[in-house]
């Protein structure tokens, strides 16, 4: 048979001699190796005291964008929600009054936008089918929690901190994001 | 005056065995904690470490969760073997610590103490006596679940044991021929003017080491237990404390096998190149008692890391070892140490 790989290795069938049946050279030897493992570094990391650092393209938690001035990107155009492969986004639209430019960037925009945590798969195709830039996905994850409501995340769990009123959260919240704009 | 002195050694006697039984359950109660970070840190893990600082409640935590687990016994168990099961382990697992020299005396409150509950002339068969009792608890235990699994596992612990025993058993009788007592207090004291035994029958100890693993159903040998063939082995059915005492009982009987072997084959509370007698008795017994502790924890030690090493064997490999390797092994061995005895005698 043709080996798929060259890392096959053909199996010892041949019965034990005296040596291996007594068993204990080989028995000290691996005494030996899992002793050296005292004195290994340990790769686990103490997660509440110390994290992970995730990558800058890492797909977390979903936040809503808003502009320079801190107005709300999203018009409420669904096309998130019908990109999303999980069906975990639900919006509801609204008009835009008159007074309130300084809210919301477009005429439109979303009165209500939830996504279902345990639901989304963090595939991040609705930061990419978003036309506005209104939505991307960060560097952390979902805590847990005791009740499955609490994975529903309302808008303003989402939304970003308003970029002119608080900066310091803003650029927080913002982290390692490159800024693209449009 | 002899009703009274009588009175104060009783109460002498209550003191020593209540603060052996307190700490002997301290410390099985240390070693399930040793045993998960021992295992953790021959794996690159960090073991447990949430539970107080550096993880040291959590024993304290285990017990508890013990504690307030629901008591489960099944509808069609014979009730009352069942609960004797465990008790009957515990109960064995810390009888054997009567007879262990603990250390020299202590000269308190103008009374020579000697640190050993009982000093008594066949100290080595008691041990052997209670501890082939042990399984008992676990036959008992597996009977009264009334499931095939425990019972499997119970009948593996019986025939274990009694492969295992003999051997045990040959290879100790090399070691009275050398010594020439039972007692294990005038073992020690022999080995302090002396050698310690581990230079005299170096066979003998591998054998006894061997077999102790094998009576204290640790790995490698494991089987009445065995999870993936026999889900719980002969404690599959049991919860709460009484599951706790099985699991507790487990590592008396390490911690006691362990002071066994420290005792017989490495001197005991003998400290290496100290001349006890030269130093004051207090001082002596508080090195004494050190020393022992400082064996029993490096064979703690041993215990955890060949659990952590080598896998559980097969059945039939297991039965092989016993019967064809380790018994005539045994037998081997002390007819070497009879010839040898009977040339250097004439
Ligand atoms: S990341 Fe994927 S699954 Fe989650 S909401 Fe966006 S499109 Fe849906
Ligand atoms: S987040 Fe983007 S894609 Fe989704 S509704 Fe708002 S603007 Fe449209």
């Amino acid at each position: 048979m043709q080996a798929l790989t060259n890392k096959a290795q053909q199996v010892d069938r041949r019965p034990m001699n005296l040596l291996e049946r007594m068993y204990l050279p080989t028995i000290i030897k691996g005494m030996a190796i899992t002793f050296s493992h005292i004195f290994k570094k340990k790769p686990t990391i103490n997660y509440p005291e110390k994290t992970r650092p995730f990558s800058p393209v890492f797909r977390g938690l979903h936040i809503l964008n808003r502009d320079e001035e801190g107005r709300e990107n999203c018009t409420a155009c669904g096309l998130c929600a019908v990109a999303c492969p999980a069906e975990a986004i639900t919006m509801e639209a609204a008009e835009r009054k008159d007074g309130e430019e300084n809210l919301y960037k477009e005429e439109k925009y979303a009165a209500k936008y939830e996504i279902n945590m345990l639901r989304c798969i963090f595939c991040g195709l609705c930061e990419e089918a978003c036309p506005k830039d209104a939505i991307y996905l960060s560097e952390t994850f979902a805590p847990a929690d005791y009740q499955r409501k609490q994975f529903i995340y309302k808008k303003e769990e989402m939304l970003i901190p308003h970029p002119i009123n608080e900066p310091e959260a803003y650029a927080k919240a913002r982290g390692n994001k490159v800024v693209t704009s449009q | 005056m002899l009703l009274a002195l009588d009175f104060a050694l009783i109460l002498e006697k209550l003191v020593l065995i209540l603060i052996v039984v307190m700490a002997s359950l301290g410390i099985a109660m240390y070693t399930t904690f040793a045993e998960r970070k021992v295992a953790a840190i021959l794996q690159d893990r960090r073991g447990p470490n949430r539970a107080g600082p550096f993880g040291l409640l959590q024993p304290l935590a285990d017990g508890l969760k013990l504690f307030f687990k629901e008591e489960i016994i099944p509808n069609l168990s014979n009730k009352f073997l069942f609960i004797l099961g465990p008790s009957l382990a515990m109960m064995t697992a810390m009888m054997t610590s009567a007879v262990i020299p603990w250390g020299d005396k202590v000269h308190l409150f103008g009374r020579d103490i000697a640190l050993q509950i009982a000093n008594i002339d066949v100290g080595i068969l008691f041990v052997f006596g209670v501890v082939s009792m042990g399984v008992y608890g676990i036959m008992i235990g597996s009977w009264a679940s009334n499931n095939k699994y425990s019972l499997m596992g119970g009948l593996r612990a019986a025939s274990q044991i009694i492969s295992y025993e003999l051997a045990m058993g040959i290879s100790l009788i090399a070691l009275i021929m050398v010594t020439g007592n039972l007692g294990l207090k005038e073992m020690v004291v022999q080995q302090q003017n002396g050698w310690w035994n581990i230079a005299k029958q170096p066979l003998g100890f591998l054998i006894f080491l061997v077999c102790s693993f094998a009576e204290c159903n640790r790995t490698p040998f494991d089987l009445p237990e065995a999870e993936n063939e026999l889900i719980g082995g002969y404690h599959t059915e049991y919860s709460s404390m009484k599951l706790g005492f099985y699991l507790f009982a487990e590592y008396i009987n390490m911690f006691v096998s362990s002071v066994i072997m420290a005792t017989l084959f490495f001197g005991g509370y003998d400290c290496p190149f100290v001349d006890e007698s030269a130093i004051s008795q207090g001082w002596a017994a508080i090195l004494g008692v050190s020393v022992l502790m400082a064996k029993v924890v490096a064979f703690l030690f041993f215990f955890m890391w060949v659990r952590w090493t080598i896998p559980r064997f097969r059945y039939d490999q297991l039965m092989r070892l016993g019967w064809k390797i380790l018994i005539p092994l045994a037998l081997f061995n002390m007819l070497v140490t009879g010839a040898v005895i009977l040339y250097f005698n004439k």
